[in-house]
């Protein structure tokens, strides 16, 4: 556990690039458009600060005080509430989130992973989506990261049954480790397949298309704007 | 157990169980023995090539006699990789990859897809009511003809075969209806991020009425025929139980849930597209079975009519209004109308940016082959599907593309529920409990 906690990114007060992007259009393809120059850099969302409005505060107080140092950060965004919870903490974050009367988030409706290379540290993020239907559909987003190097997540199927398919389908797709998941395989891919597709440096696929003479290169590869 | 020597037949340690080799002679021997003990497990693999599993479902079930001792789905068969090609595509082409996931509820794929879409853009508030009422009037007519074909070929799986040529008359007539406003019967991607892609047809509230009226006369039918039906009844009642806590532990939404006498509908706990200025009720039903499931689709099929008639009357009367955001950035700027083949390009619309408009012409470049721009962030937004809650959790990092896009599919989800409703009933009984979850398997392995 040190050695995890070791490679824990520290929480942050400032936003994150996810991205760092030159030019007009995708990598490898022929610039004439002038703009060759152009960085852009790609920002995460903020953490937010109290009061958050809404209901928000609520949860988040509720939350902090049975489980403390337990969210890293919390982002409201567009009217949805996300905590950036720690994966140490998130079994008990979870069972938290479900038992408590005042929380009471009966339903997890989904997981499902997102891959950010550039966030470095914790490249691989795991989104639970939790609904409360005690509280009159109270939404709640828990994200946890964990960093390529080490891609282990603690499994919430024991909080919360549903998860089970959704934990495969994110290790499948991802290569998360769901420690603890009862039954860890392959949902969606065949069970012999090497790699995680729905990660960002696996390739879409494809083959060149020859059409009049014209070679109509796989979408991955087509020029296309960034 | 008798020692026999095998020239082809390696050998290895065997420390329970019976072991046949298979060598030829007498099975007669065998047979007998089998028959004294008392070991009747069956392995059976059903599917993935089953026509009452909806698809390419398939279940390991481990009998004991007929009773199911143990049932293990099996999925995947249909992963296209949807999720990962949207990746590689504009924000607006994304409708036409959501469509293509539960093909028998297409439009509310891409409700889902776009009010997230919406949600990243901050134009929530800004979608003309037309284009809300139009969107109202898809998802519910799109919702009968869903339970029609679940209770549809959930009747054909028990034998109730008329319940199946009938069904699918009425599910005719509604997708004809859907095919001369979309261009289609599915794979619409008529619901895009901002609106829809064009107004109904100039008769097309004529045609709608008839629609109604015809559905009107015909879904009773459906009680006729099975509500108090023997056979009905009594393949259906008491089979494939899940109540409302085994809902809720595993993540069950839709029928399923209010069959246990649970009203959670998210048209109602939350509207969206409007859904707060329709009347209509929350359908539930007290028996958690699947004859519970039935009538909850049923019923819902006569509230789904009820908000399409109000859809009718509010979109008379709102005719000629915009069906897209006021927003040239990201109103898709071809307008599109309803061909002989299908949708295709408007050609009075071409003709005026070909013709008169140099920068008109420059704008549709633009946008259809750059597409716009979503603020980077993400959404999740719900919906009340057929089959319960389906959602889209899209992720954008300011790009012309989608950074992630991950449909919480009610189907999948769902699946999950086949062993508690199979486990320790009959074998026959899979087929009406996998009937009465109404999976897809389209959506399910998206």
């Amino acid at each position: 556990m040190s050695e995890q906690n070791e490679v824990e990114v520290a929480p942050t007060a400032e936003p994150k690039p996810l991205a760092v992007r030159k030019g007009m259009w995708s990598q490898g393809t022929g610039d004439t458009s002038g703009y060759s120059g152009v960085v852009r850099t790609m920002w995460a969302t903020a953490p937010s600060q109290q009061p958050f409005g809404s209901y928000f505060d609520e949860i988040y107080d509720r939350l902090t005080a049975l489980v403390p140092d337990a969210v890293d950060y919390v982002v409201v965004d567009r009217g949805e509430l996300t905590f950036y919870v720690l994966r140490e903490k998130l079994t008990e974050v979870m069972q938290t989130l479900r038992d408590d009367a005042l929380l009471r988030f009966e339903l997890c409706a989904s997981a499902s992973g997102v891959h950010y290379p550039g966030d470095e540290g914790a490249e691989l993020h795991v989104v639970y989506h939790l609904a409360s239907m005690t509280h009159n559909n109270r939404r709640l987003r828990v994200e946890t990261t964990c960093p390529d190097t080490d891609p282990h997540v603690p499994s919430v199927v024991a909080t919360y049954p549903a998860m089970d398919w959704h934990e495969r389908e994110t290790w499948d797709m991802f290569g998360i480790i769901f420690d603890g998941h009862p039954h860890l395989t392959r949902i969606l891919m065949p069970d012999d397949w090497v790699g995680f597709p729905q990660r960002k440096d696996y390739p879409l696929g494809g083959i060149p298309i020859e059409y009049k003479g014209t070679v109509v290169p796989p979408v991955d590869q087509r020029r296309s704007y960034r | 157990m008798k020692e026999t020597t095998d020239l082809y037949a390696g050998s290895s340690e065997v420390t329970e169980g019976a072991v046949y080799t298979a060598m030829g002679g007498d099975w007669d021997e065998i047979t007998r023995e089998q028959a004294a003990s008392d070991d009747e497990t069956l392995v059976i693999n059903m599917g993935p090539q089953h026509p009452s599993t909806h698809g390419v479902l398939r279940l390991m079930v481990e009998c004991d006699g007929e009773t199911v001792t143990s049932i293990r789905p099996g999925i995947g068969f249909l992963h296209t990789g949807i999720e990962k090609n949207m990746e590689y595509r504009s924000w607006t082409q994304g409708t036409t990859f959501v469509t293509r996931m539960d093909y028998l509820t297409p439009l509310f794929n891409e409700v889902a897809y776009c009010l997230a879409v919406e949600r990243l853009l901050g134009i929530e508030d800004q979608i003309p009511e037309r284009a809300n009422d139009i969107r109202v009037l898809m998802m519910e007519l799109n919702r009968i003809s869903s339970h029609l074909v679940c209770i549809g070929t959930g009747g054909m799986e028990i034998g109730a075969l008329t319940v199946m040529t009938i069904g699918f008359r009425e599910r005719e007539v509604v997708l004809d209806f859907i095919e001369a406003v979309t261009g289609l019967r599915m794979n619409h991607a008529y619901i895009r991020p901002g609106g829809v892609a064009n107004d109904l047809p100039e008769t097309g509230i004529a045609q709608l009425r008839d629609v109604i009226s015809w559905l009107e006369k015909h879904l009773g039918e459906y009680a006729d025929f099975c509500n108090e039906n023997p056979i009905f009844k009594g393949r259906m009642c008491n089979i494939a139980y899940q109540d409302a806590s085994a809902c809720l532990a595993l993540g069950v939404t839709g029928p399923m849930l209010r069959a246990t006498g649970y009203d959670w509908d998210l048209r109602k706990v939350q509207p969206y597209c409007g859904y707060e200025n329709y009347d209509f009720d929350v359908i539930t039903w007290d028996t958690a079975d699947a004859y519970g499931r039935f009538r909850v689709r049923l019923a819902e099929m006569w509230e789904s009519l009820k908000i399409v008639k109000q859809c009718a009357d509010r979109l008379e009367a709102s005719t000629g209004q915009p069906v897209m955001v006021d927003d040239p950035k990201i109103g898709w700027p071809a307008k599109l109308a309803v061909g002989p083949d299908g949708q295709g390009n408007s050609h009075e619309h071409i003709k005026a940016i070909m013709g008169s408009s140099m920068e008109a012409l420059i704008h549709h470049f633009k946008l259809v082959t750059e597409g716009f721009r979503v603020p980077a962030g993400q959404a999740y937004v719900p919906i009340e599907s057929p089959k319960g809650e389906i959602a889209c959790h899209v992720v954008s990092d300011g790009g012309t593309k989608p950074f992630r896009v991950h449909m919480r599919d009610p189907s999948f989800n769902n699946l999950q529920s086949v062993p508690i409703q199979c486990e320790g009933g009959m074998l026959a009984d899979i087929v009406v409990a996998v009937g009465s979850i109404d999976p897809v398997m389209g959506g399910v392995d998206r």
